[in-house]
């Protein structure tokens, strides 16, 4: 019975090969093997949505994955979504909005939302509320991120 | 918190994945997408020896429809229920239901297969699965049997599998008039109470240890009177927020609900 096993898989774009324990889950070889330290970790059983990831283009809870169940998969974090300039729309909304407030949610936040955006370039604000509403924010910030939302789909502000 | 030590296995074949499990027995648990299994190790609650992930089986994610029923395989998710045409044609009630399960991150892996075999007492597709009267095929080393969906769910957590078992897909009937309401606090939150209901079938849940079929007020001809039969119907438990009264009128606010689309939808 093989307790740790090889790896690999693609990372925001480059190729990755590790030998890691079945137990790890896939945020945590994130940070700790990769240092994507981006990806947050909260609650750690899937209530939260600070890990949120992208697997082979769907958004996923990094922490109800193993990274051995990564093998062959396309992963993309916050990092290779900020680099690649795909999140810059909101990204610039969130600061104008002050949607970050102590800011541990926002990677999950911008995961959740772009991830909205690419299915429906014009959803409702009941939409939006309902696409977050996996993501929690302690701060309990939550209109001024629907608000930042609300208007990259109507290009205000 | 996180996982225990555990081994971990990704057979090819389903008979790959049946003689892992019957070697290991007791000691290891089948890992479909892993939304409930891996919670619960991450907090502890399970300590397998091994993991079988059957995600690597190949035709346990299709969907088939043949005009009078359609199957779905045991890894189908959430979403491609939620999103499947042959589904919301055919088997509405279920492609309703997977909207109301979790959050989107959540749909994307979580499976029919694991939903069903895991047997919650507030979640939407055992409940739906009794309504439409689905049958479900279970495969072992000894072979594969199918089981009604009203025989399948046996207490809380609790199902017809045995030791060595997998379910494999689950069959619906294409067809019929639907309706689906569920009431939680928030989006996403386990159900307070919940109706799956077809044709002249009303299955709760979260109304008890598994889907409750209120086999007196689904003979009802009229709506008062078959509110009044759910009292008989129903036993809710009580939860940390709502009352047994309380559940059993919410209940009915459900009943009326869907009584109202199943006759304006006739």
């Amino acid at each position: 019975m093989e307790h740790a096993l090889d790896i690999a898989l693609t990372v925001n774009g480059v190729e990755v090969s590790r030998r890691v324990q079945a137990r790890v889950h896939l945020v945590d070889f994130l940070r700790d093997e990769l240092g994507l330290t981006g990806s947050h970790i909260g609650c750690e059983h899937g209530v939260c949505g600070a890990c949120t990831v992208r697997v082979n283009g769907d958004i996923v809870r990094g922490c109800l994955m193993l990274a051995v169940q990564a093998n062959g998969c396309k992963v993309e974090t916050i990092e290779g979504l900020s680099d690649s300039g795909e999140l810059a729309a909101l990204q610039k909304r969130f600061h104008e909005k002050n949607a970050l407030q102590c800011g541990f949610c926002t990677p999950g936040m911008l995961m959740a939302a772009q991830d909205l955006l690419l299915q429906n370039q014009k959803p409702t604000r009941e939409q939006i509320r309902e696409h977050i509403s996996g993501n929690y924010c302690r701060c309990t910030g939550y209109q001024a991120i629907v608000d930042a939302i609300e208007e990259t789909v109507h290009g205000k502000g | 918190m996180k996982a225990p030590l555990f081994a971990y296995a990704k057979p090819r074949t389903l008979a790959e994945a049946l003689e892992l499990l019957a070697t290991h027995g007791e000691g290891a648990r089948i890992l479909a997408g892993g939304q409930s299994l891996i919670p619960s190790l991450n907090l502890r609650l399970s300590a397998p020896e091994l993991l079988v992930d059957i995600t690597g089986i190949p035709g346990l994610n299709k969907v088939t429809s043949n005009g009078k029923s359609v199957t779905i395989g045991a890894l189908v998710t959430h979403s491609r229920i939620e999103k499947s045409p042959d589904i919301r044609k055919h088997v509405p009630l279920l492609a309703e239901a997977a909207k109301h399960i979790a959050h989107a991150a959540i749909r994307n892996r979580g499976t029919l297969g694991g939903s069903l075999a895991l047997a919650d007492p507030a979640a939407e597709y055992p409940a739906c699965a009794v309504a439409l009267d689905g049958v479900f095929t279970i495969s072992s080393l000894r072979g594969e049997r199918q089981v009604k969906a009203a025989d399948f769910f046996k207490g809380l957590f609790e199902t017809d599998l045995q030791a060595g078992e997998v379910l494999t897909a689950a069959e619906f009937p294409s067809g019929g008039r639907s309706a689906f309401h569920e009431l939680t606090r928030r989006h996403g939150d386990y159900a307070i109470i919940g109706l799956a209901a077809h044709e002249s079938r009303f299955v709760f849940f979260g109304a008890g240890a598994i889907p409750v079929f209120a086999k007196n007020a689904s003979k009802e001809k009229s709506l008062e009177k078959a509110k009044e039969a759910l009292k008989r119907d129903l036993d809710p438990p009580a939860d940390l927020y709502n009352s047994r009264a309380t559940k059993l009128h919410l209940a009915g606010v459900l009943l009326e609900r869907a009584w109202n689309t199943l006759s304006t939808s006739r």
